[in-house]
């Protein structure tokens, strides 16, 4: 293994546009907010958007902010600040980050968007515990203290075969989310505006499938690294016309790469999996680590958690209901072996990367014994490093890298 | 196999958290000389100095050059170095050189401990480091010395002179200085507490990954305390092999990797 050297990572001409796409956003938000001439939902980041959406609503991501909290580091600002009103340094950093960030009245949107001064003031909070039980938690923080109104959708977890029994629950409980929603909304419910936003998500998680589908070319187009940015919009603008342009734009970049045989990784050697949060402030790093060792991390379970092939405008409600519960997070282990070892030989894969996220259970696969299962059955090397999504706290980088570089080696002299 | 020209050094210097272990080997991958020194704080100044040591102690002459491959946390602070590897290959690279079969190697050093699993062709199949804390390594043990106001060179005597079995349960360091208080506390003997955490080490380290087939254990800790890999077998029922300087072996592991750079033995 040379030394670790300098490298750069490959830019792809399409973040323009998705900066201004996500300013766009960020910006009608905050004027929604201030002045009153749309209400604005907190959302969590696989809750029922379109619906929200169709009732007139602007649709804030917590998840997004935390994101970016982790993406610019100041989390470990704010986590500390969570963590002494009795939120547990073992709960979602993305909590702690969040809570601790609106505490102390920042945000990093008010130092990437001049003029923003705070995260735009929610008239609702709607819930999917599809992702854990922290976003419900979360997200009561903020109806207590604002005093605003809370309701969600509780999903079954870990289950393997979606049922009618499942889903006819879950209709339910959207269906039941209408009469409030309208009353704060002052919209009435229109099935045809669903339809809508639901045909234009449907058009964005099939291209967003399609842009990661590239990565199956070798070399890979697009990192994780990249993807996990580029993702944005699939979250936050899905349901809009905005969405749909913007993939189609990064589609064609992506295909012409693929077409001029170019990759995000230079002379890539090794393509791994990586199942598990991103590492958020560690992004830059990692991929250019990563870059330097020749190996492409180019397939993940979290990037492909905003494809929602089921979603059906003929037939909103089940097939919203289908979409947000079919999600790799909600399934069983057998499904989610079943799936990986889908992607292992969709995208040709030489190893898989567990993150196990210390505050993110939920999406830390590595712990009921999965790599062990995975190396024996289908014969593939496995690695876990330990990590967390925003709390840097829990990140070794000495340990981490070493881990990674000693796995690279085990590849090479395979 | 290549033809002899002159007379070819090869070094391996594993840079750890705590020691800095250089070795000097010939072309037929003969050890002719080491050094063990304190990391310290400055890396560079430390791979200088055990370099310097293992050459002297080789009696290599000023002109004679050496290639070089380092390991180990420091290992990019080598700028004269050929090349680096990590010290979890180089451990299994020298453990396999002394026991050229299918083994689980256990390796703890002073920041990290690993089990390690490689074929009967020597190629690793598969390794596991301790998370981030410092239970189950040396520095685990050094801190408790500090507490118990042991020397480190003395523990290896007191755990054998223990009598009773003292059970340390926690993960954590600090809180494990609050068990052997209250240890204390009840009149507990220092020996037995100083093989309670010897016990606490090795519980820590099974925990990590199952140990198949034959299991070799290197590492300063184990270099320093022999009981420990005593206590090692009788709790896992099996004997363990251990390597002559079980604490070099990352470095004659990177030594080797720099003989294989340069064509392998000479015959």
């Amino acid at each position: 293994m040379s030394e670790e050297k300098k490298v750069a990572i490959k830019k792809i001409q399409a973040t323009g546009q998705m900066r201004k796409i996500m300013a766009d956003y960020f910006y009608e938000l905050d004027a929604a907010a201030r002045d009153g001439s749309q209400k604005v939902a907190w959302c969590t980041s696989v809750g029922p958007a379109e619906l929200l959406l169709s009732l007139g609503f602007k649709v804030y991501y917590p998840e997004n902010h935390g994101a970016m909290l982790g993406a610019t580091r100041l989390s470990n600002d704010y986590i500390p600040v969570a963590n002494a009103i009795g939120y547990s340094p073992d709960i979602c950093s993305y909590l702690t980050s969040d809570i601790g960030a609106f505490i102390k009245k920042e945000t990093p949107l008010s130092k990437a968007y001049e003029g923003i001064e705070g995260v735009p003031k929610p008239d609702v909070l709607v819930f999917n515990t599809n992702q854990c039980r922290d976003v419900q938690d979360w997200l009561s923080w903020y109806s207590r203290e604002l005093n605003v109104p809370l309701m969600g959708i509780s999903t079954f977890r870990n289950i393997g075969e979606i049922t009618d029994d499942v889903l006819e629950g879950i209709v339910h409980q959207i269906k039941a989310l209408i009469p409030p929603l309208e009353k704060i909304s002052g919209n009435k419910f229109d099935i045809d505006k669903f339809r809508e936003s639901m045909a234009l998500s449907r058009s964005c998680t099939e291209l967003w499938k399609k842009v990661l589908e590239t990565n199956a070319a070798s070399p890979a187009p697009m990192s994780f690294f990249d993807a996990t940015i580029h993702m944005g919009p699939a979250v936050v603008l899905r349901g809009s016309e905005t969405a749909v342009q913007y993939y189609e734009l990064l589609l064609a970049e992506l295909e012409q790469r693929v077409k001029e045989g170019v990759g995000a990784v230079e002379g890539e050697k090794y393509r791994l999996y990586w199942e598990g949060m991103p590492i958020w402030g560690k992004l830059r790093d990692l991929s250019e680590f990563f870059i330097g060792l020749k190996t492409a991390v180019i397939a993940s379970t979290y990037c492909n958690s905003w494809i929602f092939a089921a979603f059906d405008p003929a037939d909103p409600f089940l097939s919203m209901a289908r979409a947000y519960t079919e999600i790799f997070i909600v399934r069983d282990e057998r499904f989610k072996e079943k799936y990986i070892e889908e992607m292992i030989r969709k995208f040709k894969l030489d190893g898989i990367l567990f993150h196990d996220s210390k505050t993110c259970p939920n999406n830390s696969n590595n712990r009921y014994g999965m790599p062990e299962r995975l190396e024996k059955r289908l014969n593939i090397p496995t690695l876990t490093i330990n990590g967390d999504l925003n709390d840097l706290r829990c990140y070794s980088e000495e340990q981490a890298k070493t881990n990674i570089e000693a796995f690279i080696e085990q590849l090479e002299a395979k | 196999m290549r033809v002899k020209t002159q007379m070819e050094y090869f070094a391996g210097i594993d840079i750890g958290a705590a020691a800095t272990k250089a070795i000097i080997i010939d072309d037929k991958q003969e050890l002719l000389g080491h050094a063990v020194i304190d990391s310290g704080a400055d890396f560079k100044a430390a791979a200088e100095e055990a370099l310097a040591g293992a050459r002297k102690s080789a009696a290599l002459k000023t002109s004679d050059s050496v290639t070089i491959v380092s390991t180990g946390y420091g290992r990019r602070n080598v700028t004269r170095a050929y090349e680096t590897k990590t010290e979890i290959s180089c451990h299994a690279r020298g453990s396999f050189h002394f026991f050229p079969h299918a083994h689980t190697l256990v390796d703890i050093g002073g920041q990290d401990s690993k089990i390690i699993k490689v074929d009967d062709a020597g190629k690793r199949t598969g390794f596991k480091m301790n998370r981030k804390c410092a239970a189950g390594t040396g520095a685990f043990l050094e801190e408790i010395a500090y507490r118990l106001r042991l020397k480190l060179d003395k523990l290896n005597e007191l755990a054998g002179e223990a009598t009773n079995d003292i059970s340390i349960g926690s993960y954590c360091t600090v809180f494990t200085a609050t068990e052997i208080l209250a240890r204390i506390r009840e009149g507990a003997r220092v020996a037995d507490i100083v093989k309670g955490i010897f016990n606490s080490v090795i519980k820590r380290v099974i925990e990590m990954d199952p140990l198949d087939g034959p299991v070799v254990m290197t590492g300063g800790v184990v270099a320093h305390n022999p009981f420990l890999v005593t206590m090692f077998e009788k709790r896992i029922g099996r004997n363990i092999a251990v390597p002559p300087n079980p604490q070099l072996a990352g470095a004659f592991g990177a030594a080797l990797y720099a003989l294989e750079s340069k064509g392998g033995i000479n015959a």
